[in-house]
């Protein structure tokens, strides 16, 4: 398919762009295959507007006269509106933008023409490959292996090549213990808390069923990761009441009787489209421009959005704990294992493995525990607030979880080497990339689209020394200790840079943030001249003492 | 009375056994684990509350409830014991007189000198001298010298130069408690000012002509407006029941030249209980996210912050956008009014921005004119309808603007809540009685000593490190978002829930950036000292005398560029070097788990009387399943609870 039948009227003059808190701009407007371009002809400030066909969410077009106004709601939750001269060519750019940025096939996707224009200094399909995970781990134990058992991804669809399981299950028991669980999704490593060599796992529910099915080697397996006499937790991101109901549907819990070591938890953690309809909620509310401050309130607390953070913090705060503070190994899953398992695993191991708090561990967290892990990114981030279509398995589980990272870093502002423009980055490439780090649902998906050869890693992007330090924390100094963030309501806010980032005014916001970045630079080159001066006369007074002992 | 134990309102597992001791000032809880002997001091005139429980099979429980919003939940044994306590502290935390409040008993070792310099601090006269008054158009009225016209305002107060002592004698008796207009801010670019005064006595059509005379002299003194904003912060309805009993507000028919306008505040009944209604969701054991966003939106304290906010913000706006000058008033215009003058003012001049600004505009607005402190804040046993947080309010107002405008105020977060215990401590003399002439009666000067001057002497621990007096946010008048942005009024839980450390951000960016500025000083310091040990070295080697002087400056000056070359060749060594400089990092807790709380430590050296309170989370022994944090930083986690020991019990 060519791009340019989607195009019908590729450029249009004298369009009017509209944005909160900016005046107006009139300004030429142009369609690409994956873009669409605003630039505005004053000649002192030249101004250019690049919006990515699949950042758009929905689009609304009206008329007056023979002047038509789109309204573009973006899946980064920003709003413009363009007036448009001429009904036929807004009616044709509506309908290119509205085709352009509902794209069926994924090769289709700007990832796959996106040419970089910097020099790449490291591939980052290269730079979290699990061996080097393993490698490190094998420094602290030799309890576990690196099975290849999913090579061919023959034994479950949404695991990566290689995952790390107990030394002493080999790979037929494994096979065993993979149809014993939804989609295949068997018990695997999912961090190893060095101080006391407990373990945190993830899976997908069981499948007992009604009749209490079991499987030995499950049982088997899981209690491998128990020291003699210990027991474990097991942590179900559903509650008790959720989790019976799945029995009917073939799925389930660890029964008792089966796991007599493992203490079970219920949480609950919401899925699918309550979040999504959470999200809808909030924005909503966000984007209220009445003015009445009851009426804010309310619709913060209708949207449920902080009650949802609320959840999945303190269930990730308990998986750490039973960990850290318990000494107990911990399972943790829900229904697939993909959203809520995740969110948990990787949340408690942000409050308790301080390289998860830098940028590089962070990413590779990103990498393991997200993409690698299978969380179906293409499915949960195909729309975002403003999408009318009611698909099912959209939802901002992601988005949830890097919210959680900014409660925990806004708590502790001193422990995080990157900055919430990091996470907010990450919100945006998630959901609209010129990379190909968040296209497709799984690791099977990636290596058919051959991303790795085809497009660029969004690593490889932002792990250049120019990109990096936008999102370095100033205040960040190293902390090895475990965090343990509040969950009480008072302790948890809007996060207003995403939500809020398009209807308030940020300059002084900004403006103090440059002033935090000056007064520690500015220490810093103070400390870097106080020492150069240093070695100057210590060097100097050896000299003359020298010279004074000949 | 002994084996106490003082319950934790997060974790209901820790509780700290100890001693309680009752002084004449203070109630002071002993822990008695040896080591630390941790101790709780609660000053009587904190204490707006105490309750006493049914007694239980450990004890009988008392329960403390202070002005400063902290909570503290005591077991005693003995019923008896406990009978007695709460009946001493009934006495105690309701004195009937003046002389039995702290300040007069507080002696913070200053001598006489010292006293008196400290209530120097803030001069009145001084400040409308900066203003530029008086002037052509105003000038200080002796009129109220004695306190003879009116007796809640101060001595000295300033008036439009045509405005003669028969109008303003005349205007006075046309006003509840004869508070006639007077002004409050004068912004010298445009001549445009700000007055305040309380209503008219109006009721449906009385008139007074020195009351009309007083409003035209004060449209006068702004030549460069034809008319004047008569600002009314009462909702419609309040103004107009008023009328009935003969007050009530202006007919624009009956003044030439006024715009007059309502702009709804409620009154400080609507405003107690509505502050009642939000402590008792901060109260609440362990919220859900609804309980908590419903609880604060339906005690609407928000709301009537934003009223204050927005009347401020549309006299600010008409003062300096407009150039027109107002008029504000409420009822007696000693409450809504003071709040809505200090917020305009704030906005309007950066001076009130600055820490000795911030004490002078309090000083001018609420102090002088009369703001009934006494009654407010309970200071003395009183009707408990007249209490309500009105100054609470105007803090609130001012933390809300910090957030955002970070870079605009010379002090933080903790400046502002040390004034808010201030205010109910009595242990200052600043805001004893309810009016000037009052405090001139107890000889308040002579005989206590001045909160101004305790908190100057540690600015240093209230100093916001994005302040600086020359950036871009610090000139000129503020301009907050208006109507719509709700969403930028938020909880303040530094605040209200500022006894439960757990609740606060762990790390505190104040506190960091503060203590890099300090090192910073210190390397400035110390860059001078080794800038001057170099030049010397020089001098000593280069035996030339005439270029010996000229190598010391250029030393100084190129000191720089040559250090930076030597490290570029040994960066390592940089960072090993930075060990010697005193340690900052916010995060070598060491023991704690959880990293260190900067603010709790600098509460205590900057402030012992507040910091004895500070509840500070050392245990990290509680291993329950259900606090992950230990420190009882995860008080919600209780709500987990009972469904998941269900499960314990069922395995």
């Amino acid at each position: 398919m060519e791009f340019a039948e989607l195009i019908k009227t590729p450029r249009a003059d004298n369009v009017v762009l509209h944005r909160p808190f900016y005046l107006a701009v009139e300004g030429t407007l142009c369609l690409t295959g994956h873009h669409l371009i605003f630039s505005s002809r004053r000649q002192d400030n030249a101004e250019e507007l690049w919006l990515l066909h699949s950042n758009i969410d929905s689009i609304d077009k009206r008329f007056v006269g023979s002047l038509g106004t789109i309204v573009i709601k973006c899946k980064d939750l920003r709003i413009i509106q363009l007036d448009i001269p001429g009904m036929e060519e807004c009616l044709n750019i509506a309908s290119s933008i509205e085709a352009l940025s509902t794209l069926d096939s994924v090769t289709l996707m700007y990832p796959f023409f996106y040419r970089p224009m910097f020099e790449i200094v490291e591939d980052g399909w290269r730079s979290f490959l699990p061996d080097q995970e393993f490698e490190l781990l094998g420094s602290m134990t030799d309890e576990w292996r690196l099975s290849c058992i999913n090579k061919e991804f023959s034994v479950c669809p949404s695991y990566p090549p290689v995952v790390i399981v107990p030394k002493s299950i080999d790979d037929e028991a494994l096979r065993k213990v993979a149809m014993f669980r939804h989609g295949s999704r068997f018990p695997v490593l999912s961090y190893y808390h060095k101080k006391n060599g407990m373990v945190m796992m993830r899976s997908s529910q069981p499948l007992t069923g009604t009749n209490g099915r079991r499987c030995k080697e499950d049982e088997k397996l899981i209690n491998a990761t128990l020291r003699p006499g210990k027991r474990g937790y097991i942590i179900d991101t559903r509650s008790l009441n959720v989790a019976q109901q799945a029995r009917a549907k073939g799925g389930g819990f660890e029964q008792e009787a089966h796991y007599p070591q493992w203490r079970r938890i219920h949480k609950c953690i919401e899925r699918f489209n309550i979040l999504q309809e959470s999200l809808i909620k909030l924005v909503e509310a966000c984007n209220d421009q009445s003015h009445n401050m009851d009426r804010w309130l309310s619709k913060l607390e209708a949207s449920n959005w902080l009650t949802h953070i609320k959840e999945i913090l303190t269930a990730a705060c308990l998986a750490a704990q039973c960990i850290d503070r318990e000494g107990a190994s911990v399972l943790v899953h829900g229904t697939e294992g993909t959203d809520s398992t995740l969110q948990v695993t990787s949340l408690a191991q942000i409050i308790l493995d301080p390289r998860c708090r830098t940028i590089r561990g962070f990413e590779s967290l990103v990498v393991r525990e997200w993409l690698q892990a299978g969380h179906p990114f293409q499915q949960r981030c195909a729309q975002s607030a403003y999408s009318n279509s009611k698909q099912k398995w959209e939802a901002p589980v992601f988005l949830l979880f890097l919210d959680c990272v900014w409660q925990i870093l806004r708590q502790f502002p001193c422990s995080f080497e990157f900055n919430e423009q990091f996470l907010i980055m990450l919100f945006e490439h998630a959901y609209a990339s010129q990379f190909g780090t968040f296209l497709g649902n799984n690791e099977n998906e990636r290596s058919k689209l051959k991303l790795p050869q085809k497009t660029m890693s969004l690593w490889s992007w932002v792990n250049r020394s120019e990109e990096l330090s936008k999102f370095q924390n100033p205040l960040f100094e190293a902390n090895s200790l475990v965090i343990w963030p509040s969950v009480a309501p008072q302790s948890l806010q809007l996060w207003e840079g995403v939500f809020l980032r398009w209807n308030r005014p940020s300059k002084f916001l900004d403006e103090a943030h440059e002033e935090m970045i000056n007064i520690i630079r500015y220490n810093k080159e103070l400390q870097a001249k106080v020492n150069a001066l240093r070695r100057q006369l210590a060097e100097m007074e050896t000299d003359d003492r020298m010279q004074e002992n000949p | 009375v002994e084996n106490v134990r003082l319950l934790d309102r997060l974790s209901s597992r820790k509780a700290a056994l100890g001693t309680l001791y009752l002084t004449a000032t203070h109630v002071i809880f002993v822990e008695n684990v040896s080591e630390t002997r941790k101790e709780t001091w609660v000053l009587h005139s904190q204490i707006s509350s105490i309750e006493k429980q049914a007694t239980t099979a450990s004890g009988c429980p008392l329960l403390i409830r202070c002005k400063n919003f902290q909570v503290i939940q005591l077991v005693i044994p003995q019923e008896r014991d406990c009978h007695d306590v709460y009946i001493s502290l009934i006495r105690l935390t309701r004195p009937v007189k003046y002389e039995e409040l702290y300040c007069f008993s507080f002696n913070p070792k200053l001598n006489k000198e010292e006293r008196e310099q400290g209530w120097k601090l803030v001069d009145l006269n001084e400040e409308y001298n900066r203003m530029g008054i008086p002037n052509n158009y105003w000038q200080i009225s002796d009129v109220n010298r004695d306190y003879g016209v009116c007796d809640s305002y101060p001595t000295e107060v300033y008036v439009p130069k045509s405005a003669t002592a028969h109008i303003i004698v005349g205007s006075s008796k046309f006003r509840s408690r004869r508070r006639f207009p007077a002004l409050s801010y004068y912004c010298k670019g445009n001549n445009a000012a700000i007055c305040r005064s309380s209503q008219p006595l109006s009721g449906f059509s009385a008139r007074c002509l020195e009351d009309e005379q007083m409003l035209q002299a004060i449209r006068k003194a702004n030549p460069g407006s034809d008319f004047i904003y008569v600002v009314d912060t009462r909702p419609k309805l309040n103004a107009m029941a008023n009328r009935a009993a003969g007050k009530g507000y202006e007919n624009e028919d009956n003044y030439s030249n006024i715009k007059f306008q309502f702009i709804g505040i409620e009154n400080i009944h609507v405003m107690r209980n509505s502050l009642q209604k939000m402590l008792e969701v901060c109260e609440l054991k362990s919220p859900s996210m609804s309980d908590f966003l419903w609880g604060l939106e339906n005690s609407g304290w928000l709301k009537h912050i934003k009223a204050i906010m927005d009347a401020g913000i549309f006299i600010a706006k008409a003062v300096a956008e407009e150039g027109v000058s107002v008029l504000v008033h409420c009822s007696d215009g000693w409450d809504r009014t003071a709040q809505v003058c200090s917020v305009a003012s704030l906005l309007l001049d950066p001076y009130y921005r600055t820490m000795k600004g911030f004490m002078v505009l309090i000083e001018k607005d609420w102090v002088s004119f009369g703001h009934k402190f006494n009654h407010r804040y309970g200071n003395l046993d009183g009707d408990p309808k007249e209490i309500s947080p009105v100054i609470d309010q105007f803090i609130e107002c001012v933390w809300q603007l910090m957030e955002q405008f970070p870079c605009a105020f010379e002090f933080n977060e903790r400046f502002l809540i040390h004034i808010q215990h201030h205010v109910y401590s009595c242990q200052f003399g600043n805001f004893l009685c309810n009016s000037q002439k009052e405090r001139r009666e107890l000889k308040i000067q002579e005989r206590t000593y001045s909160l101004w001057s305790h908190l100057w002497k540690n600015r240093a621990d209230y100093l916001n490190p994005l302040y600086r007096s020359d950036h871009s946010q610090t000139q000129g008048t503020l301009r907050p978002q208006m109507a719509p942005c709700n969403f930028l009024y938020k909880f303040w839980s530094g605040m209200y829930n500022r006894f439960e450390k757990g609740l606060q951000p762990r790390q505190s960016v104040t506190d960091y950036l503060m203590a890099v500025k300090e090192e910073t000083q210190q390397l400035e310091e110390e860059l001078e000292v080794l800038g001057e040990r170099l030049a010397n070295l020089q001098k000593l080697e280069l035996n030339d005398n005439k270029v010996k002087s000229k190598q010391q400056d250029r030393s100084k000056q190129l000191g720089l560029s040559t250090s930076n070359n030597s490290l570029a060749n040994t960066p390592q060594e940089y960072s090993s070097d930075l060990k010697s400089f005193p340690s900052r990092s916010p995060s070598q807790g060491d023991e704690e788990d959880s990293a260190l709380i900067l603010t709790q430590d600098n509460l205590k050296s900057s402030d012992p009387d507040l910091s004895a309170n500070s509840d500070q989370e050392s245990g990290v022994e509680d291993l329950s399943c259900r606090s992950p944090s230990g420190g009882g930083c995860l008080p919600s986690e209780d709500s987990g609870k009972d469904s998941d020991e269900a499960v314990f019990l069922a395995v």
